[in-house]
């Protein structure tokens, strides 16, 4: 290779006006935000949300969780006019201060297969004050029990840290919502990959 | 933008001797906040998943413009630079089309987030952010104000050098690359523990340079360079 990559920073405390200004209310347009499904995107709509923890167990008010996924069909978008047409982005951003007991939370919809034996699943970065380069993990779903049993990258995992990346479902009278909390440190520390 | 796969082969990995390490005790607030257990891997053609879409109508006229794109009743104070440079891969392709977000404090040191506690004023003509894309050369271009030194809690009477936050994605999702841009000559950088957290070597490439030919019209703005290098393709990358 004839350059090396450039050092990761801190993504820093005061992150919100220029990458999530809308959420947190400042006059300055947000490129990307907590809803990736408008309510015409086809498949079942739910809403992922949950809080983002440190090693003594406190909520950090200061992260910023970014998610990637397929849609209900398991495609990823591939382009911004496709998106526009079927009203899925696909990706979404949002940072933890805003909500008052600190949760993030997505609007899209519980993405399909994205290849034959990996069960559904969304990627997911997260960065806040105090790490230096952000960490990566994974979201997969309580109620895919059969097709998680037998995807590569849960199977690859100790069962007793299978269970961080596994969100747990919930249906209320406002629709489907998926519980998905990060713990950075700790006995149940989240799985954070290598990617 | 042509179609691209949604794989590509041979994503190079992220290179853990340019990255700092998660714990680096000079840094306090890393001590609660760094994952501790080693990272798992992940299959590789699990990694060269694409970066997010988004599109030149995303970006708004004045968004490279942070002297401009927040002016209220005037120009903002301070001392105005061009912040220019390109994007590259580790095989020193450009990387077009990509998503370039930059934040920073304004002349004063103090941030437009509501958390800032700082005494130093803020700026009613500037919000000290910005974005643009890439050109088909990986070049990026902002004209902003040189950011102010500011403390911060870390350790008695710590002071940030001067730095601008820079935010890109690449071609891939795992290309993500949060980090900042430092300010040749400042004598706070050796005494900056995150700026310190990333390997000797390595850090150095934080560091801009003095660039007086960074276009526009001659006496109106100081120039820094700063090129950044994103993971990409190890081979040939591969177009439908």
């Amino acid at each position: 290779m004839a350059l090396k990559q450039t050092p990761s920073q801190t993504v820093g405390p005061y992150f919100a006006y220029g990458l999530t200004p809308e959420q947190y209310g400042y006059d300055f347009r947000s490129l990307f935000g907590p809803v990736l499904a408008e309510p015409q995107a086809p498949g079942e709509h739910m809403r992922l949300t949950g809080r983002v923890f440190d090693g003594d167990g406190v909520p950090v008010n200061d992260a910023m969780i970014e998610i990637l996924q397929a849609d209900a069909q398991g495609r990823f978008v591939a382009s911004r006019a496709e998106a526009a047409a079927s009203g899925f982005r696909g990706f979404g951003r949002c940072g933890t201060g805003t909500h008052a007991s600190l949760h993030y939370w997505f609007d899209t919809v519980k993405p399909g297969a994205a290849a034959a034996g990996d069960a559904p699943h969304i990627d997911v970065i997260v960065t806040m004050r105090g790490i230096l380069s952000h960490a990566f993990t994974r979201v997969y779903f309580e109620d895919e029990a059969e097709a998680n049993s037998r995807d590569p990258v849960l199977a690859a995992l100790p069962a007793e840290r299978r269970a961080t990346l596994i969100a747990r479902r919930a249906a209320q009278p406002g629709g489907v919502s998926y519980r998905f909390d990060i713990r950075m440190q700790g006995p149940k520390e989240t799985v954070f990959f290598d990617l | 933008m042509p179609a691209l796969s949604p794989l590509a082969p041979h994503l190079t990995p992220r290179d853990w001797a340019s990255h700092p390490a998660y714990l680096s005790p000079g840094y306090k607030s890393t001590a609660k906040r760094g994952p501790t257990r080693p990272l798992v891997p992940l299959a590789r053609s699990l990694g060269e998943r694409r970066a997010p879409v988004y599109g030149h109508e995303d970006i708004g006229a004045l968004d490279h413009d942070l002297t401009r794109n927040a002016a209220k009743n005037g120009e903002p104070l301070g001392e105005r630079i061009w912040v220019t440079g390109r994007v590259l891969d580790e095989g020193g392709r450009p990387v077009a089309n990509t998503l370039v977000e930059v934040w920073q404090a304004n002349a004063a040191g103090r941030y437009v987030h509501k958390t800032d506690q700082h005494r130093a004023p803020l700026d009613p003509n500037f919000l000290g952010a910005g974005r643009c894309l890439t050109d088909a050369e990986g070049r990026y271009r902002f004209l902003t104000i040189k950011p102010g030194a500011y403390p911060w809690g870390n350790h008695p009477n710590a002071w940030r050098p001067n730095h601008i936050h820079f935010s890109l994605f690449g071609e891939y999702f795992a290309s993500r690359l949060v980090t900042q841009m430092y300010f040749p000559g400042d004598p706070l950088l050796a005494h900056d523990p995150i700026y310190q957290s990333a390997p000797a070597g390595a850090r150095e490439r934080l560091i801009s340079r003095l660039k007086l030919d960074s276009g526009g019209e001659p006496g109106f703005a100081l120039g820094f360079e700063f090129d950044l290098v994103l993971r990409g393709a190890g081979a040939t990358p591969m177009e439908a």
